[in-house]
């Protein structure tokens, strides 16, 4: 038997309203995800990668359009419906690692799970600092901590529910070059062994091409 | 493992709620903290008004018996008759005997004489409480013959001392003591006329009492122990009234006071409140503020999979600790601040306050203060609940302002703010109308607040003075740049400084009522008490003074016996009377001349300045219009005075309007030449004294030759007004302290909050070249001109204000001095970049790297 797609995405449209009129961010995008699969989105500034993360990740509500994440249809849910839907089955890492300054590093880990009530918050979250090589700083703040740092506590977080699948946006964006390939490898190497799949958004063809798929969008359109 | 859900309603979810909101707050509990001070001195006055008002209540109840030292006064203008000591008599023992009445006071020592009020007191009055004296036991020894107790402030008025004497009438004494209290009296009630207490028995000796002397006598009776006193006052009352008595009793005097301080109560409470509302906006604008630097993280969380109401929870829960802290640290400094009441108020108390502390203003005062608090922070809270998580991609993606608009939950909170400060009102006004006056009041006081700093702004964005240096025009931009908080800043301020500019207006108005009256060769001075056989003696001593007769008028005392044909006894018995009481029971004192003075107009009818009078005829009388609306009478209804005695019948034959507000013999009853002149009579002298020393110098002159005359000097007056308006406008300016602090806190936390987006102004600006000094200077200028703007619309709305209550309350006319306005603009203004830069600490100085480094906070 073969296990639903992670992510279905079909005749996906994005549509703003604007002081000049219709704003058409994203046109008829579709396509499907494998279980355990990588894609990354690949295009220039501006040509909608972050719209289509986000459509993807419940974070927003497409014009038209279906997303189904693993197999749940999330137009049709409501906002707290998608929080709860990304809470149990999507993990983030963002480009400006987003995490929360007034949380500790095991803190900041530790906040998907905590959400959930689920007790053994806490040693998974040491666990999982300690595999990023963050076992010293658990009780560090963001802003004691260096990008690269931030960056790994975020996939640290991203990780501690076992998600079906981890939305990175531009996760290397503000790292260096050593940085970034240590974290990417990361991404990959959880991939490998959790099997979450993972849709990477990026601009650089180098580590799109790391990925099993690559969706190439310009102004909105798939090309 | 059970659905995430499911869990999401037992405690195990709700806890992290908690954890969140402890945790978030690490870096900004300080900041949260000066937010809930906000609201503090709000509590602080609630609480403390409320916890005096319960002491006050206490101590009425548990000194009942002293506010009026007997059972049961009985007063009358007139020496009792053999019926009234009929009545008397058959009260019981004990008894005391009491003749109060004004007269000069003569000190030999020094020369000098003063308008008092002498008290012969007869018996060992008072039963409850004790007489007050320095040095104490001369309470006793006075009443034993020949000394005389002085009120203390008199004494060191006219540096007497005890064993020096003072001579009243034809009769001197020995000062035996200072009276520093009497039961039932504030100390305010020696003002206008100080009290000088001598024996009873050595009242004749002084010959003061003459015919036509204007006296009370009184009798205290104190009934025997376990008497129902209010079943028997029930049975005595009708009596009294009978005899055209009037009484007093503790029950009546607790009523009176109760209803006297309750209305006082209502006026601090409700200043107390502006205070605590000016609070509130204050922890609102708080919030949005700190909700606004909270935005990325309630976006995080949202992404992380926590639902909207869990990310307002945590919020809520840190605005709830807010409102507890301040709510709570405002009991606790009402409770210290309730002893701060009865020292101001103390010259108008009756009784001693002493300070306790009751549990129910405390619980009441926080929970009133937390619950502002809550309801004025819930409409930035609601909003946040729109937050969506796609800014933690981009923070231009912002709340639907149009779903915003239609949120009904938003609508509903802003209706149970607008109920829930209406309903506070209407509790602490007499009536509901008047409660709901002093809300809408409010309102629109707001309003046009908000209207005036809006008016400003668009006013300096119209006209924006392009050739100003750079440093001026930028911190005049800053006041209206996005998330300014110029017009919550312009009300808090604002309200401040219009409490107290009004206050000092309006008694300023009232002052000059006064010093105006004494200038241009209007009298200043009245004689009075005169006897018919004196009057040619006292006009010549004032002519050879050097001094001008402007008015000499013959007074006839007279009481009201019927008005339309029903007795005025018959009237005052029914409950549904409109007529005051005092209208229909008081000695009138009544004049009779051939022309109307020049304080005097004919409104309507005919004014008729002689009759030839037979006994028996009707009198044609001219009243004062404002009786004769009370009286509901009109041109022709007949009135029926007793003359001392002897019955006599009156028409209405014209309506006058009398300027009251002049210092000269105004009546309210006037008759026709040909009708009194043999009537018992005493006679007025009005004057004017060009120095203070001629003053004393005419009144030394007239009281040395006849004792019974006496003086009142308009400087006297207008120092006892000023005085006594000054202890009232402390009362008043101590609550607006309360408002004008509320405003700096507000002031202070709200350039507190608005810290981070300068700091990041501050350390752009220095990227480009800018000094330490030029970033000063620029928040100097934005300090500065936000003081103007605020204390301009202040000043404004106090001009106005204090101009309508001149106008249309007062009736004077009104004139102010220029120098308060422009003192306070200056003083709101310097108060206002104090307190700015005090909270800007740091933002000149910081290193710009550290903060590119920071994380946002």
């Amino acid at each position: 038997m073969t296990a639903c797609p992670i992510l279905n995405v079909q005749r996906l449209t994005k549509t703003y309203s604007t002081g000049a009129g219709e704003l058409t961010v994203l046109k008829d995008i579709s396509f499907v995800l494998p279980q355990s699969a990588t894609c990354s989105i690949l295009g220039p500034s501006g040509s909608g990668k972050t719209t289509l993360l986000g459509l993807c990740a419940g974070l927003d509500r497409p014009t038209s359009g279906s997303v189904l994440l693993n197999g749940i249809a999330l137009g049709e849910a409501g906002e707290d419906e998608r929080a709860r839907i990304r809470n149990e089955h999507v993990g983030f890492v963002f480009q400006n690692f987003q995490l929360i300054p007034t949380l500790t590093a095991l803190e900041n880990v530790t906040v998907p799970m905590e959400l959930r009530g689920d007790r053994t918050a806490r040693a998974l979250g040491l666990d999982l600092l300690r595999r990023v090589g963050l076992a010293e700083r658990v009780d560090h703040y963001p802003a004691q901590l260096s990008g690269g740092e931030q960056q790994r506590v975020a996939l640290a977080r991203a990780f501690i529910n076992r998600p079906k699948i981890l939305f990175a946006d531009e996760p290397t964006g503000n790292l260096d070059a050593e940085t970034s390939g240590a974290v990417t490898e990361i991404m990959l190497e959880l991939n490998r062994r959790a099997g979450t799949a993972l849709v990477l958004v990026t601009h650089d063809p180098d580590v799109a091409g790391l990925t099993e798929k690559t969706i190439r969008l310009r102004n909105g359109e798939s090309v | 493992m059970a659905n995430p859900y499911e869990r999401l309603r037992s405690g195990m979810i709700s806890s992290f709620v908690w954890k969140m909101a402890w945790r978030d707050s690490r870096s900004s509990r300080r900041r949260l903290l000066l937010f809930s001070i906000s609201i503090t001195l709000g509590i602080a006055a609630l609480v403390g008004i409320e916890s005096f008002r319960h002491s006050l209540s206490q101590a009425i109840d548990d000194q009942a018996r002293s506010l009026i030292g007997a059972d049961l006064v009985v007063e009358s203008t007139r020496p009792f008759r053999p019926e009234d000591e009929a009545l008397l008599h058959s009260l019981g023992e004990p008894q005391a005997r009491e003749v109060r009445f004004s007269s000069m006071a003569v000190f030999p020592r020094s020369d000098s004489t003063r308008l008092v009020h002498v008290r012969a007191l007869g018996g060992e009055f008072p039963f409850y409480g004790a007489m007050e004296t320095v040095p104490a036991p001369a309470a006793r020894d006075f009443r034993a013959g020949g000394r005389a107790l002085v009120e203390e402030s008199l004494l060191l008025q006219f540096h007497a001392q005890v064993g020096d004497p003072i001579k009243i009438g034809d009769l001197e004494f020995t000062i035996a003591g200072a009276l520093t209290k009497m039961p039932g009296e504030a100390s305010a009630a020696g003002s206008f006329a100080p009290r000088v207490y001598i024996p009873l028995q050595n009242l004749a000796e002084t010959n003061l009492l003459k015919t036509g002397s204007i006296a009370h006598y009184r009798d205290y009776v104190k009934f025997a122990e376990g008497t129902d006193v209010g079943q028997r006052i029930e049975i005595l009352a009708p009596q009294v009234q009978r005899l055209g008595l009037e009484y007093d009793t503790v029950a009546k005097r607790k009523r009176d006071l109760g209803s006297a301080l309750e209305n006082l109560y209502r006026f601090l409470n409700l200043v107390g409140f502006v205070s605590l509302l000016l609070g509130a906006v204050g922890v609102a604008s708080a919030i949005q503020a700190h909700l606004q630097q909270k935005t990325r993280t309630g976006a995080i969380l949202r992404c992380l999979g926590m639902s909207s109401h869990g990310t307002v929870l945590v919020y809520l829960l840190q605005t709830a600790a807010m409102g507890l802290v301040g709510a709570t640290t405002g009991a606790v400094l009402g409770v210290a601040m309730q002893s701060v009441f009865p020292r101001i108020l103390k010259t108008f108390l009756p009784l001693a306050i002493p300070t306790t502390i009751a549990w129910e203003p405390i619980i009441r005062g926080v929970s009133i203060g937390f619950a502002i608090c809550i309801l004025f922070a819930l409409p930035p809270l609601l909003r946040f609940r729109r937050l969506s998580p796609l800014r933690v991609f981009r923070a231009e993606v912002d709340v639907e302002t149009s779903a915003t608009r239609r949120d009904p939950v938003l609508w509903l909170v802003y209706a149970l703010i607008v109920a829930g400060v209406t309903g506070f009102a209407i509790s602490q006004a007499e009536t509901v109308t008047r409660g709901l006056i002093f809300a809408a009041a409010l309102g629109v006081a707001v309003g046009i607040f908000a209207g005036v700093a809006k008016l400003l702004i668009a006013g300096v964005r119209k006209f924006f003075p392009h050739g100003w240096s750079f440093v001026l025009r930028q911190g005049l931009a800053n006041l209206y740049r996005p998330n300014n908080r110029t017009l919550l800043l312009t009300l808090s301020l604002g309200l401040g400084t219009f409490l107290l500019l009004n206050l000092y207006l309006s008694r300023e108005v009232l002052l000059a009522q006064f010093q105006s009256v004494g200038a241009k060769n209007q009298a200043n001075i009245f004689l009075f008490d005169i006897q018919p056989d004196q009057k040619t003696g006292v006009t010549e001593i004032v002519r050879s003074a050097g001094m001008p007769v402007i008015q000499e008028a013959p007074i006839v005392t007279m009481r009201l016996l019927e008005i339309k044909g029903r007795k005025t006894v018959d009237i005052l018995a029914d409950p549904k009377r409109k007529i005051p009481e005092w209208e229909l029971q008081r000695e009138y004192r009544c004049t009779y001349r051939e022309e109307l003075s020049d304080t005097e107009k004919i409104t309507e009818g005919r004014w008729i300045g002689r009759v030839d009078y037979h006994p028996g005829d009707t009198v044609p009388i001219s009243l004062d219009g404002e009786i004769a609306k009370d009286f509901s009478a009109k041109i022709g209804d007949e009135l029926i005075f007793d003359v001392q005695g002897v019955p006599i019948k009156t028409t209405i034959a014209s309506l006058r309007t009398v300027d009251w507000k002049r210092f000269q013999t105004n009546f309210f009853v006037l008759f026709p030449a040909g009708v009194l002149e043999s009537a018992p009579t005493f006679n007025v002298l009005v004057s004017r004294v060009q120095t203070p020393a001629d003053s004393a110098k005419l009144q030394n002159a007239v009281v040395a030759k006849y004792p019974n005359v006496s003086a009142i000097d308009l400087t006297s007056v207008i120092q006892t007004v000023d005085s006594i308006l000054d202890k009232v406008a402390l009362v008043i300016r101590v609550m607006s302290l309360f408002t004008v602090g509320a405003g700096i806190i507000v002031l202070t936390s709200t350039i507190w909050s608005g810290r981070y987006q300068r700091l990041q102004e501050s350390i752009l600006l220095r990227t480009l070249g800018a000094s330490r000094a030029q970033i000063w200077k620029i928040l100097c200028a934005e300090y500065f001109l936000l003081g103007l703007f605020a204390s301009a619309t202040g000043i404004i709305l106090a001009v106005v204000s204090s101009w309508a209550l001149a106008k249309f309350v007062f009736k004077l006319s009104y004139a102010p001095s220029p120098w308060p306005v422009l003192v306070t603009a200056a003083s709101v203004s310097l108060l206002t970049v104090v307190v700015g830069l005090i909270a800007s600490r740091g933002v000149a100085s910081r290193p710009p790297l550290e903060i590119l480094r920071a994380e946002a906070e």
